[in-house]
């Protein structure tokens, strides 16, 4: 299948980025590791005028610990990520979240800012970003990630707007990515991420509405001293996910209730 | 508009004039003629199109052209030398690791990245490893065992490993 045509220039600089999607207009798109795009741009779902290559822009490659934080590059690759010991070391859920990425060669592709600009349902980075409370950093400011995923696929982002890092708090206390799917590279059904800080849980779950959710009645219902199976009964609390060919909007529901009871027990070391 | 793209395939450079829009796997078939690069699936599952660039296995069919621009790659055809095959190969044809054999070059170049990052992995490493490829014919018991038998020879003899990564001829 061969993708529609476009016009297609390289990067060196995120100025550079930033005004070359100015140039081509909003029919533009980055091209940073190209897994969800390039995939879109073949079926013909996505035919955009233009591809700006982000890939020489070497600073966007980093993974820095800055205090409390932890900065990840937009270009960082998963397997970067996976096998980064600062990642382990202050925030070893992202590690784990992007070990179960794909595969090894959409690992050796796929990027932190292209998971968290494409906001797909089914991201897992997306979850765990709003969860922590992570900023989304890009050449014109800084966003909360609770203020950036919109919608489907719809982020904050203007047309001349590149991500150029995510900024995590640092979490290496109990934690656990729950990815429910049928195959061992396949997008999450259903994804539940939980993460102890702070003295309390921060519980978010991927592919169950439009953009991420974070389960604020489980977290509540824990910080209450409830049980994992009792809290994790709120897990589908006002959601309303869409039904697809993998799963129907009631057993997405279910899973939520039963992977978020699995997430807390396996974080806590219990199975 | 044509860009250029100037790559070493397999140890040889090559520069041609291509659109944008020209996948890498079928710059790999249709301008260089190495046809040993299989389009299995052409949604980015089946991995029948994984090569090497810079030493990192990618799938060829999710991948302009024009990004391997200055990238070193080493495909299927690259594995063998002087007419012995790459321990891998040999293992593959030993422990009957394919059927129909359409998926046997995306498996091969795949579990030569595997086992550069892990020279002596077990089983579920293995199948974790080559999870972004697809067979429908093994069952994947006999390429496991495949693997296991080139990471034996490979550990044995180190320099056969060296080769792969070098990518040259």
């Amino acid at each position: 299948m061969i993708p529609a045509a476009f016009e297609y220039a390289r990067a060196s600089s995120v100025e550079e980025a930033s005004k070359l999607l100015k140039k081509f207009g909003e029919d533009a798109k980055v091209l940073a590791g190209g897994h969800s795009l390039i995939p879109l741009m073949r079926l013909r779902l996505a035919q955009p005028a233009a591809l700006i290559d982000i890939n020489g822009i070497k600073e966007l490659d980093h993974i820095k610990e800055d205090g409390q934080k932890l900065r990840v590059g937009a270009l960082t690759r998963h397997v970067t990520i996976h096998n980064s010991a600062v990642v382990k070391a202050k925030l070893p859920l992202l590690a784990e979240i992007a070990s179960e990425v794909g595969d090894n060669q959409v690992r050796n592709m796929g990027t932190m800012g292209g998971v968290i600009a494409h906001a797909d349902a089914a991201g897992d980075y997306p979850t765990l970003a709003l969860m922590l409370d992570a900023d989304i950093v890009t050449n014109q400011r800084t966003i909360p990630a609770r203020d950036f995923f919109k919608d489907l696929f719809t982020t904050a982002l203007g047309p001349d707007e590149v991500v150029t890092e995510v900024v995590f708090p640092v979490a290496n206390g109990p934690h656990k990515y729950v990815k429910f799917r049928r195959r061992l590279f396949d997008w999450a059904i259903v994804g539940v991420a939980a993460q102890k800080m702070n003295g309390g849980w921060r519980i978010g779950l991927t592919n169950v509405g439009p953009t991420p959710v974070r389960a604020n009645a489980v977290e509540e219902a824990l910080q209450k001293g409830a049980k994992a199976e009792e809290a994790a009964q709120h897990a589908s609390d006002g959601l309303d996910p869409a039904g697809d060919l993998r799963a129907s909007p009631e057993y997405k529901k279910h899973l939520a209730r039963v992977l978020t009871k699995r997430a807390i027990n396996q974080a806590e070391g219990h199975q | 508009m044509k860009h250029k793209v100037a790559t070493t395939v397999n140890g040889r450079q090559h520069e041609h004039e291509v659109e944008p829009r020209l996948l890498l796997v079928h710059y790999l078939r249709d301008n260089l003629g190495l046809t040993g690069t299989h389009i299995g699936c052409d949604t980015s599952q089946c991995g029948a199109c994984t090569i090497l660039v810079d030493g990192k296995a990618v799938k060829s069919c999710t991948m302009f052209a024009v990004q391997a621009e200055g990238r070193s790659l080493v495909t299927i055809e690259g594995m063998a030398k002087g007419g012995e095959l790459h321990p891998i190969q040999q293992a593959f044809w030993d422990e009957h690791g394919l059927q129909c054999g359409y998926c046997t070059p995306g498996f091969i170049m795949a579990a030569a990245y595997l086992l550069e990052q892990n020279p002596n992995p077990t089983e579920d490493e293995i199948r974790k490893g080559l999870e972004g490829n697809l067979c429908r014919c093994t069952g994947y018991v006999n390429i496991v065992k495949a693997v296991q038998s080139a990471a034996k020879t490979m550990s044995a003899t180190p320099a056969k490993k060296a080769t792969v990564t070098a990518g040259g001829n």
